[in-house]
């Protein structure tokens, strides 16, 4: 802020200060509100309504000053006139040493402002409250000096920076171009799902207090939207997240006969997120089911990850199937994407309850079928 | 292109500063030079906005003028920037206005089922609210004030807080009403320093928290016990948030010691960690694709920090802003990064193009907190005003047609309102649908707080019809 403030004093390119005249006397050195905001808006290309906002915390904050009664913080377009003054916060710190000095020199200028001319008299009084202003602030008026409970200073730990330093020479990086393609392929991917960039059918509850959208989106809904079904082709994560796409997804699995994969990775999530003290008893579960030799459903992973996870689970904890859980993640994903394809089929049927859907202004619920899996393996499509 | 992130491998002597050093190529005026990485990191922020950008962009940024002014932009953005299709005008306002706090809310979380909320402020009191209704469905009141953390559960059945006093209590939400929540209170995390962030995993069973010590910690809610804990920063750590990725296993966290740090859950080590910032980070929340994460801090910048990259690749900033950045979040596309300031606004900037899209006002003191709303319809924050405000918009925002029509010359209004609004007298508070946000309007004195449940509603307009 002080930046700021020595910028607007700056006699070339600050703000315009002129001699202002307050019924009969003349203040030199004062500027109006409007000059301050205009000078504001000039300097920083901001609007009018931002730059009339910082003028009025300036003012709070106390470098400026009005030079009228009554003391509004509020910066006045019109003729008010203000002046810059010093913090007297830092002030008190510099000269908190020569208190003395100070106090007896206090004395002498008590004497010598009777002798003064009454617009120093005046704009030292106005100077004064305002630092009372913003220093011990009336009741029921928020104070602009409160910060939060007091912060820790930063320990310089070098040891910790130098290994830092020499983890990160040996990452392996990628170029900041690919990376911010990527960011442009997500934003314009997800813009049609995101209610700023695209709105949202038939109405933001926010706005017409109907919860429709909401009743639509539920987690659980029996007819999940198109746009919904189209955020699951995004990525295999997605699909998985949405309860809905889960589900499915498991169908689509059991027809395969490969139901098993999905259970076991669900356990996995459950053991990985679940509590301390269920741990053993879930791994153990886990075994029987899914790891076991000759067990019910077990899943097909590679033997050296069995290997591996089979003595891990000699002393099992929370991470103990991660590398299974992996392994089998990947097979789904992989397995998914290249059975997945999302194509609309126009069936004559639906059609004209879509329409009647579209002209309500709703979205048309999608319904989404995973074909038997035939010779060329078709993934799941879309039914608008 | 210049590209400064590959690990370089030609040595020879830089041509500034003439020593001999790894050097990097740069393009300065579209010539290639080559520079050691020191005076790489001193050209930056000068020489490297001029490198080539196609005529096409540099016609569009002459006539939208205030664009130049939003300098600091690193050059990747830049490269991208160009490609993007500008956003429209939009005008955003406030559509609840919360109030039941008697002291400065200073946290607040989404539930996942997209309406409620709980709020934590000042005097120790949390509050859980259905924000679609304004009513507020649970209170508690923690024995400590300055409660600086909450959080909701997946779930939706529990609330976790702390603040002063360095522990996280997990609450269970019931609607029994001979039931106290204070009653089932479960005491789960034990710091030696204030508890400034918290967050549940993926599920109601662990929590994650940052402290003032220093560390950052994971818990077992059923036990109590302490599952990893996380020590590195070199201050206290203020904000942190969990990675939306597959393995979800990361999460990252920033702090008074100016840093940004990736952990690793399970093996309790920094994965990352990235210092550009010139104070304390005071927020911090990854982009939807979990590729990277935005932080805002108290030197009034918010920055776009890359994973992949292992960079920082934009920052967002203005030159007339001044106060730092108390709360940031993007919104579902990851297209616009809502930031909230301590100079009682909000700003909402173009993460692809690295500049400021809308100022909202509204709010009569700092924006201690911010948060999208799970599906992204509308946006939450919370303020020392004692208020918290979910703001929406209507309408679609990417529109291509809008840019040309900036092109013509007009000077878009950023802000709200139209320009009669100033001409006006105070404007009316608690009526007028169409001018729905209480601005500090120059004739107006500090005004005292009121307690009234207030309820306004407004509609957006568009300042270009689509």
């Amino acid at each position: 802020m002080e930046r700021v403030v020595v910028r607007m004093q700056d006699p070339d390119q600050g703000v315009k200060m002129r001699s202002q005249r307050l019924l009969i006397t003349v203040i030199p050195h004062a500027v109006t509100g409007s000059d301050v905001v205009e000078w504001l808006i000039q300097k920083y290309c901001i609007s009018e309504e931002e730059a009339l906002h910082l003028g009025v915390l300036l003012v709070r904050h106390g470098y400026l000053y009005a030079l009228r009664e009554p003391r509004s913080p509020g910066l006045q377009l019109d003729e008010t006139l203000y002046r810059f003054q010093e913090h007297y916060d830092q002030l008190h710190r510099k000269i908190n040493h020569t208190w003395d000095l100070v106090v007896m020199q206090a004395r002498e200028q008590l004497r010598a402002a009777k002798q003064r001319r009454k617009g120093d008299r005046l704009v030292i009084a106005c100077q004064e409250q305002t630092y009372w202003l913003v220093n011990r602030p009336p009741p029921g008026v928020p104070s602009v000096l409160e910060q939060g409970p007091e912060r820790g200073s930063c320990m310089a730990r070098r040891v910790q920076m130098i290994e830092c330093c020499t983890k990160a020479l040996g990452r392996i990086r990628v170029k900041s171009s690919v990376c911010l393609e990527a960011y442009l392929k997500f934003s314009s991917q997800h813009g049609p799902h995101d209610p700023i960039m695209s709105g949202c059918l038939p109405s933001n509850p926010w706005i017409t207090d109907d919860d429709t959208y909401w009743a639509m989106n539920a987690p659980n809904v029996a007819a999940p939207t198109k746009l919904r079904v189209e955020r699951w082709g995004f990525s295999f994560r997605e699909l998985l997240e949405d309860p809905v796409g889960r589900a499915h997804f498991m169908d689509f699995l059991r027809k395969e006969f490969s139901a098993e994969n999905l259970s076991f990775w669900e356990a996995c999530e459950e053991l990985r997120h679940g509590g301390q003290a269920q741990i053993p008893t879930l791994v153990d579960s886990v075994y029987q089911q899914f790891l076991a030799p000759g067990a019910a459903r077990w899943v097909n992973i590679d033997s050296q990850t069995m290997e591996r996870t089979l003595e891990g689970l000699r002393q099992p904890h929370r991470y103990v199937l991660d590398e299974a859980q992996l392994h089998i993640y990947m097979l789904m994903k992989k397995g998914v994407r290249e059975q997945c394809t999302h194509r609309g089929l126009q069936a004559p049927l639906s059609m004209s309850r879509s329409e009647e859907l579209r002209s309500q202004g709703k979205p048309p619920p999608a319904t989404l079928i995973f074909p038997p899996c035939s010779g060329k393996g078709r993934g799941p499509v879309l039914l608008p | 292109m210049c590209d400064q992130t590959f690990l370089v491998n030609v040595f020879g002597s830089c041509d500034k500063c003439f020593k001999q050093r790894a050097l990097r190529p740069v393009f300065k005026k579209s010539q290639q030079l080559s520079y050691c990485s020191t005076c790489v990191e001193i050209e930056s922020p000068a020489g490297l906005r001029e490198s080539p950008v196609s005529s096409l962009s540099r016609v569009w940024l002459r006539a939208w003028p205030w664009q130049q002014v939003d300098c600091g932009l690193v050059l990747p953005v830049h490269q991208v920037a160009e490609r993007v299709e500008a956003l429209g005008q939009f005008v955003m306002k406030t559509r609840r206005t919360l109030k039941g706090h008697g002291n400065k809310v200073l946290c607040m979380d989404w539930c996942k089922d997209k309406r409620r909320i709980v709020s934590s402020s000042q005097d120790g009191k949390v509050i859980v609210w259905d924000s679609f209704t304004t009513n507020k469905e649970h209170a508690v009141t923690m024995p400590c004030t300055w409660v600086m953390a909450c959080a909701y559960a997946p779930s939706g059945c529990a609330i976790a807080c702390g603040g002063l006093d360095n522990k996280c209590s997990v609450y269970p939400l019931t609607f029994d009403k001979n039931e106290s929540m204070a009653a089932k209170k479960k005491s789960v995390a034990m710091h030696t320093n204030y508890l400034s962030a918290c967050s549940f995993t993926n599920s109601d069973m662990q929590i994650l928290t940052a402290s003032g010590d220093g560390t950052c910690a994971l818990w077992d809610v059923e036990s109590g016990q302490l599952l990893q804990s996380f020590h590195g920063h070199g201050a206290d750590v203020l904000c942190l948030d969990l990675a939306p990725s597959e393995t979800g296993n990361t999460f990252v966290s920033g702090g008074c010691d100016k840093k940004s740090m990736v952990w690793d859950m399970r093996s309790g080590q920094c994965v990352q960690a990235f210092e550009t910032h010139e104070s304390d980070v005071n927020s911090v929340r990854y982009y939807p694709s979990g590729d990277a994460f935005a932080s805002g801090s108290d030197d009034a910048t918010c920055r776009l920090y890359d994973l992949r990259a292992d960079r920082e690749v934009a920052i967002y900033s203005k030159e007339s802003i001044i106060f730092g950045a108390s709360s940031v979040d993007f919104s579902l596309s990851g297209r616009l990064l809502f930031a909230g300031y301590n100079d009682y606004t909000i700003n909402v900037w173009d993460v692809l193009k690295g500049a400021r899209v809308s100022i909202l006002f509204g709010h009569e003191n700092r924006v201690s907190t911010l948060r999208v709303s799970p599906d992204g319809t509308a946006f939450c924050s919370g303020s020392w005003d004692h208020t918290l405000r979910g703001t929406a918009w209507k309408g679609a925002l990417g529109n291509g047609h809008r840019s040309t029509q900036l092109l013509r010359g007009q000077v878009p209004q950023c802000v709200h309102g139209t320009p009669e609004l100033h001409s006006q007298n105070i404007p009316d508070r608690s009526s007028s649908p169409s001018y729905g946000i209480p601005y500090l309007s120059p004739t107006d004195p500090f005004l005292p707080l009121h307690r009234k449940v207030k309820l306004y509603v407004g509609e957006a307009e568009h300042i270009f019809s689509a």
